[in-house]
């Protein structure tokens, strides 16, 4: 048997597989460098085979693979299409830059003999995370999102600061109420329609859609999952877990965490519910447009008043999100666009701006911003690096964040919004107000005494993080990539329910 | 080869910045790169000038950002002659630049050279800018590199400044401006600058107007009131940035922005009876900011509320639409961005040689730095618009506009305004020669600024008196801006 042609054929189990096995393997070595060694390998693989799935769905063909042979939808069934093939791209993308980082950066932050479970961790959580993404099953979703809020709470703990556990104690509750929410949704649509293939499910629900299990599990699900993708007020877990978790991991999760979450609520809202539900029946819309703006402002307004670095990143976030969630909210095709390619860039953004972070720990000794006075001067590099993805934050031209908002702004105007155009740009500088907070401290300051002689920082940190600043900016100048993968998966999304 | 010649336009300043930098610890070289870089980039521009007055519109567009948006140059008359002057100038400032920048013992030269020719490349880029997308992106690059010049001496005084300049113009840039630029889209889908202008037909009234209001505000460089404040606060800078930025480039990115948008997005024609607000605005910036400048004893801040009235001359003649306002208001680039660069230059020298920033201060200093308030009271003519200064040909044009175009307003404000600036200039200069030195300054002698810096403001005042004599390139470039159209 010719291994080499059938590789193609079965790349969406690959995907799954390959992480899955790295995290046994990785505590059975019992060594911390081996276990680095095959985890960043086996991320690598990943990439390349969500590269090649995403090279395969890219004449919107939809990619049904059913595992052990075992037909839809009595077996399970793992499901590419070009939102999908994204949204792997971005995860398994993400975990293959931040691994290499991770070597040097945990080394200064968690205990050498944890290493190896800390690798055994991240490959389970990337397993989750990837497996969310690209299941065609609603309780395979559950199981998945299981398996990487777990190993993420693990992940969390490690944090060196004691405040860690609290954080991620305080995420395990919220995080297993959504959880709960979640598993009540599917469980009820499993109850109306009968099965559990999510195809099936939205095949299945026009001829029950007005019952009000229906609705409920609309409610449960809509709840459940923005609890995880920390919409506004349900984000309360996000800023101290994102702050006291080991900068890697920050790094990680906030690239790539919600942005899995904010692709489950589009698979359910769009693949399974449909238009007519979603819009129709409960105000939906309205609920996340409001939602959406209270995010946007609150969290930046918040994000302002912030003391610590990765603080402010954190609640910058939530807001970010709210610019997902809103382009969601309009339900057409350029406000899904902006939602798909703002998940992909605020991912590169964020993953820039706290790996940055965790290379001012190295001087700084830690990024309350008291500590960070005058960092701008003992080391301008990654200094400057903050600054050009905080441009990105604020939206500004040549940077990934300008091109997600001129979709917003386009979306917002085609449904004649003037007052949302105004409020989606108004909130970008709150965004300018936090960005200069940290220009002013950075560089009006004089360092501090207490800064180590020896700033040299490793290459294995510099060289991921230059890299995804180097992509936030490349992305806002080459979009054909993003803007083109994220305007199919929209026209995908919105098609599929006609 | 023309095309050729707009990536140099582009990419020497670029390069001469990573030049700058590299020559960091030998500041001779360093500013060797500096002048090299200038008259390299104004060789390149002064080559594209023939073509473009022959009528060619060298193009090049690099590459496609979003789907029919590119980054794309289209070089047009009204382009050439902002690229012309912020070019040029950039050779005399920086001349000037070491003279001030070693007489006063600054830090960070190096930084500031180096955002110095970053910042001709983003003037070159928005004089270049084939479409509004491409503009904005320039413009925005000349907000945040001109950051770190302004709050040069990272002094408290300079952090608050800085928080003034940047929250205007980025605030107005991205709250106006930027749903004005997807708003054209969205009417037009294009953003290109043609003649004639891009908005269909269908457009209603009420959209064009709207859409007018937000370019205006939001091309916050224009200092419209009420976003003018900036301007005042960028003073803190090192003077050879308040000349070279705070009077010609970025100012007048600014102007040539607003003037850009009204010529080639909306259309002269598209635009009648939608300005009367507009000209309103403007009438009002440039009376209201003169009253501002009469009562200022800082001389730099008296030159700053002067610019904002400045350059409200050119969107009062945008806003009047006559051809003949239009070809002034082109004019007025040039004209006023020579004589106010000439004062700044005097500002600075009379700062560096005799340590004074107040006009209170300048009694009978035109004795002892006779050059000095001599180029002064050229660059304070040509303001005021009197003959043999360059501000007399363009104030000639647009007050003949505004004749043509019966509007009352304008000419109106344009005569209170001319006597306000005599009232404002004239006696600086007669303190400067026919008031006796102070006992307090009798006490502590000094002479001229340093040479280079004297050099330099000699150069620009001749060069405001010869726009006098010899207005012809700058007048067939703004004839040819409508010409096109």
């Amino acid at each position: 048997m010719n291994l080499a042609a059938h590789l193609p054929a079965h790349l969406p189990a690959l995907q799954v597989v390959l992480p899955l096995l790295a995290a046994p393997l990785a505590v059975l070595l019992r060594s911390g460098n081996a276990a680095f060694v095959l985890v960043t390998a086996v991320a690598w693989a990943a990439f390349a085979v969500s590269l090649g799935l995403w090279q395969q769905t890219g004449a919107g063909a939809v990619i049904s693979y059913a595992i052990g042979s075992w037909p839809a939808p009595w077996g399970i069934e793992l499901r590419v299409d070009r939102l999908s093939a994204f949204v792997l791209v971005l995860v398994s993308g993400m975990a293959a830059i931040v691994l290499p980082y991770c070597r040097q950066s945990i080394e200064r932050e968690i205990p050498k003999e944890q290493h190896y479970l800390f690798y055994a961790m991240f490959a389970l959580c990337l397993t989750g995370l990837l497996g969310i993404t690209i299941t065609g099953d609603a309780f395979n979703v559950f199981v998945f999102l299981e398996v990487s809020s777990l190993s993420t709470y693990v992940l969390i703990a490690l944090g060196r600061d004691r405040r860690a556990l609290m954080a991620a104690y305080q995420y395990l509750i919220m995080g297993t109420i959504g959880a709960t929410f979640i598993v009540i949704g599917v469980g009820l649509l499993y109850l109306s329609t009968g099965t559990l293939n999510l195809a099936d499910i939205g095949a299945r629900l026009p001829q029950v859609s007005g019952s009000r299990p229906v609705l409920a599990a609309l409610a449960f699900l809509t709840v459940g999952i923005c609890l995880k993708l920390a919409l506004f007020p349900l984000h309360q877990w996000l800023p101290s877990a994102y702050t006291y978790a080991p900068s890697a991991v920050s790094a990680f999760l906030a690239a790539t965490a919600t942005k899995v979450s904010v692709y489950v609520l589009l698979r359910f809202y769009f693949s399974v519910f449909g238009e007519s539900l979603l819009f129709d029946r409960l105000p939906l819309p309205e609920i996340m447009l409001l939602l959406s703006l209270a995010a946007m402002f609150i969290a930046s307004a918040l994000a302002i008043f912030q003391d610590d670095l990765k603080r402010i990143f954190a609640y910058s976030s939530v807001a970010q999100i709210g610019y997902i969630t809103l382009g969601l909210s309009f339900g057409s095709e350029s406000g899904l666009t902006a939602t798909v390619v703002h998940l992909f860039n605020h991912g590169l953004t964020k993953g820039a701006l706290f790996m940055l972070a965790g290379i001012l720990v190295i001087v700084a000794g830690g990024t309350s911003l008291s500590r960070l006075s005058g960092i701008g001067k003992a080391m301008p590099l990654a200094s400057f690096g903050i600054v050009l993805g905080g441009l990105s934050l604020i939206g500004v031209p040549g940077t990934v964040g300008f091109v997600s908002k001129w979709y917003l702004v386009l979306a917002a105007l085609e449904q004649g919004q003037w007052w949302l155009v105004m409020a989606i740009v108004a909130s970008s500088l709150l965004a300018v107000v936090y960005v200069w907070r940290f220009v002013e401290i950075a560089w009006f300051r004089e360092p501090r005494a207490d800064l180590p002689k020896d700033r040299r920082i490793p290459l294995s940190l510099q060289i991921p993080a230059g890299l995804l600043v180097a992509a936030t900016v490349y992305f806002g100048l080459d979009t054909s990539f993003t803007v083109g993968s994220a305007a199919a998966a929209a026209e995908q999304l919105l098609g599929m329910n006609q | 080869m023309s095309a050729a010649l707009i990536l140099a336009g582009l990419g020497v300043p670029a390069l001469g910045a990573a030049g700058i930098a590299a020559a960091h610890r030998r500041p001779n070289l360093r500013e060797g790169v500096t002048l090299l870089t200038a008259a390299i980039l104004f060789a390149c521009v002064l080559a594209l000038l023939p073509g473009v007055l022959a009528g060619e519109r060298p193009q090049l567009t690099l590459f496609e950002v979003l789907p029919g948006l590119d980054l794309a140059f289209r070089i047009e008359p009204l382009g050439m002659l902002f690229a012309l002057v912020a070019s040029g100038l950039w050779i005399v400032n920086s001349l000037y630049s070491i003279g001030y920048m070693r007489g006063n013992d600054e830090a960070h030269q190096t930084r500031f050279y180096v955002c110095f020719a970053l910042a001709l490349f983003a003037a070159i880029g928005i004089a270049f800018a084939g479409n509004v997308f491409t503009l904005f992106v320039f413009y925005e690059i000349l907000t945040l590199i001109t950051y770190p010049l302004v709050t040069h001496h990272g002094s408290d005084k300079a952090r608050k400044g800085g928080r003034v300049y940047l929250g205007i113009l980025i605030g107005t840039s991205v709250m106006f401006l930027l749903p004005a630029l997807i708003f054209t889209w969205h009417l037009a889908g294009t953003t290109d600058f043609r003649p004639g202008g891009i908005l269909p037909a269908d457009v209603s009234g009420a959209a064009v107007t709207g859409l007018l209001v937000l370019y205006m505000f939001g091309i916050g460089k224009a200092a419209l009131m009420p976003f003018h404040r900036w301007l005042p606060s960028a003073m803190v800078a090192p003077t050879p940035v308040s000349a070279l930025l705070h009077a010609v480039a970025v100012v007048k990115a600014g102007v040539f922005s607003v003037l850009k948008v009204v010529v080639f997005v909306f259309g002269p024609d598209a635009l009648a009876g939608h300005t009367a607000w507009l000209a309103g605005v403007a009438g009002f910036t440039i009376v209201a900011a003169s009253v501002v400048a009469l009562g200022a004893d800082n001389l730099k801040r008296r030159l700053a509320y002067s610019t904002i009235s400045q350059l409200s001359y050119v969107v009062l003649a945008a806003a009047v639409l006559a051809p003949l306002s239009l070809v002034g208001a082109a004019l007025h680039v040039a004209a006023h961005a020579l004589g106010k660069i000439t004062l700044f230059f005097a500002a600075g020298a009379i700062y560096t040689a005799a340590h004074k920033t107040e006009i209170s201060q300048l009694d009978g200093i035109g004795r002892r730095m006779p050059w000095t308030m001599g180029a002064f009271a050229i660059g304070a003519l040509s303001m005021i618009g009197l003959p043999p200064a360059a501000g007399f040909v363009s104030k000639w044009f647009m007050v003949s506009g505004a004749m043509a175009g019966e509007h009352w307003l304008a000419l109106a404000v344009i005569a209170a305004s001319t006597l306000l600036n005599a009232g404002y200039f004239l006696p600086i200069v007669w303190r400067a020669f026919f008031r006796p030195l102070s006992a307090d300054a009798a006490a502590h002698p000094h002479g001229e600024a340093p040479l280079p810096a004297v050099i330099a403001l000699t150069l620009t005042a001749a060069g405001t008196i010869a726009l006098f004599f010899w207005p012809d390139v700058p007048l067939a470039l703004a004839r040819q801006m409508l010409g096109a159209s």
